[in-house]
């Protein structure tokens, strides 16, 4: 296998971007990350999106962005692993540059949310959930995280101001990040006066609906070096699946694609947790970032809630978690969010995030899940 | 919208409650499966799931989707039956406040929501109290 690096980032604000189309998101975001790179041509390109046929009515968008990008007749594939797929994007293309199929690629991700009203978003991303044995009895994305805090509050003691915690950090961090939907702090009173989606969670314990696209682009370690652009090497990449419906878990708790994701990439980079100088993990609801720090061996099972209060996940903390605002401030346009983790973990690695940047960090980690947490895409990075 | 086929597919799940379970291992699954996701054992005999069980995690939907606006606010829970296999419904006829984990539930035979708009009645299983 071929040595990966990333050599161009791009990614623009993100929010309800009502008078931008999904193409047009798309275009500029990958021109950004073209530019960002110095590359003259791409060989190739993955775009993650979860479900363009419901929110705009639009499939085979493969072929229409690589067309709008003036790139085609270049190979593009679109990939689809629910909230995953902008991580899974982003494998795929490491995937080819490491085995030297293609050099040059271009990784991404998009959703244009905001062209369908409430009920529609709800019913598709309800869709990343069993149709017949989950949705058809009456859940909801937050109702089944709302199952997984409730079962989490009762094994392990986690209280719902430690839940409140993550949102109040997350939105501290997004506050520092231009490119974010929700650029504002939030008090803990906030959170718990909030009003309730499925209880125990709260409007604030949830992401938001976002239109938004991120991409970057990946070559081998050789070729960037000859570009003489800060390299961010990919030095770790984890892939695994669980149970779609959280009745069939063996404990609801435990997001076991995380864990087994996490293995694969730790291996694979020789890495292990306590070598990761920061995190971007998927706070699609506040008691994910918690179950994926204990999935991914950040603290012990159970031992979450307790780190955030605390502060250990803040900027300043010592296993800091979505310095970005993660998917809770800076929005979450599904198929995106995984190539956006990416890119922040790239912009820290290359200390270019500012006020918000991880002093000194060397080594990142991205965590990107579907659904409940049936699909998890996990990857490391580090300074070249 | 979908023809009726993706409906009454279903129905031996949702109104006879039939599971199988895995001949080698035992293991018993709802709804059925093709193979054994513990032994990959692809012998599996038709079984019915236990009626009874307790609540192992519960939630209250205050914002449903569009076919269950009229139903709001309710509850909806994942069940351990009695024979170990695990489910989620709603969890009607019974008071928030009396919602506890370990609660103990039986099945009902109950209307689900409709369905379009000309209104098609969808069917299936709810949990109540089994007291």
């Amino acid at each position: 296998m071929r040595e990966v690096a990333v050599i161009g980032i791009g990614m623009t604000k993100w929010g309800e971007l009502w008078n931008k189309s999904l193409r047009d998101i798309y275009v500029e975001t990958a021109l950004m990350a073209i530019d960002d790179s110095g590359v003259d041509h791409i060989d190739s390109m993955y775009v993650g999106c979860m479900s363009s046929g419901i929110f705009v009515g639009q499939e085979h968008i493969a072929s229409l962005l690589a067309d709008y990008l003036g790139c085609a007749p270049v190979p593009s594939t679109r990939v689809e692993t629910a909230c995953a797929s902008g991580g899974l994007a982003l494998r795929l293309g490491f995937m080819e540059v490491a085995s030297g199929m293609s050099d040059i690629v271009l990784v991404s991700g998009i959703e244009k949310m905001t062209d369908v009203g409430g009920d529609e978003a709800t019913y598709a991303l309800g869709t990343a959930a069993d149709q017949e044995y989950e949705c058809y009895n009456g859940i909801t994305f937050p109702g089944l995280y709302a199952l997984i805090a409730v079962a989490h509050m009762d094994k392990y003691g986690t209280t719902r101001k430690q839940l409140a915690e993550v949102a109040v950090k997350n939105h501290r961090n997004g506050s520092m990040n231009p490119l974010a939907q929700f650029p504002f702090e939030v008090t803990l009173d906030d959170v718990l006066h909030s009003v309730k989606v499925a209880d125990p969670l709260r409007i604030l314990d949830c992401s938001p609906i976002t239109d938004g696209a991120a991409a970057a682009i990946i070559c081998p370690v050789e070729i960037a070096k000859k570009l003489n652009k800060p390299i961010v090497k990919i030095t770790g990449s984890g892939h695994a699946t669980d149970a779609i419906a959280i009745s069939q878990r063996k404990d609801m708790t435990w997001l076991e694609s995380t864990y087994q994701a996490g293995k694969s990439a730790y291996a694979m980079a020789g890495k292990s947790p306590g070598d990761i100088d920061v995190f971007e993990v998927h706070d699609c609801f506040t008691i994910a970032e918690l179950c994926v720090m204990e999935a991914l061996g950040i603290v012990d099972k159970g031992k979450s809630g307790e780190a955030v209060e605390r502060g250990r996940t803040a900027l300043e903390g010592d296993i800091p978690v979505n310095p970005s605002g993660g998917l809770k401030s800076k929005g979450h346009p599904v198929g995106a969010t995984g190539i956006a983790q990416a890119v922040e973990i790239v912009k820290q690695l290359r200390e270019e995030s500012g006020k918000r940047q991880i002093k000194g960090a060397r080594i990142g980690l991205t965590q990107n899940m579907g659904g409940s947490g049936a699909s998890t895409v996990v990857h490391i990075f580090e300074r070249g | 919208m979908s023809t009726p086929s993706r409906y009454w597919r279903e129905i031996p799940q949702r109104y006879r409650l039939e599971a199988n379970s895995c001949t080698k291992c035992k293991q018993k699954f709802f709804p059925p499966r093709l193979i054994c996701p513990e032994c990959g054992s692809r012998d599996l005999v038709k079984t019915k799931i236990a009626e009874k069980g307790k609540v192992i995690s519960y939630t209250i939907i205050r914002v449903p989707p569009s076919q269950f606006k009229d139903q709001a606010p309710y509850a909806v829970g994942v069940i351990e039956l009695d024979d170990g296999v695990k489910l989620m419904g709603q969890i009607v006829d019974c008071d928030f406040e009396d919602l506890k984990l370990g609660k103990r539930v039986k099945i009902e035979f109950r209307k689900l929501f409709k369905k379009g708009h000309s209104g098609i009645l969808c069917y299936g299983y709810k949990f109540v109290p089994d007291s």
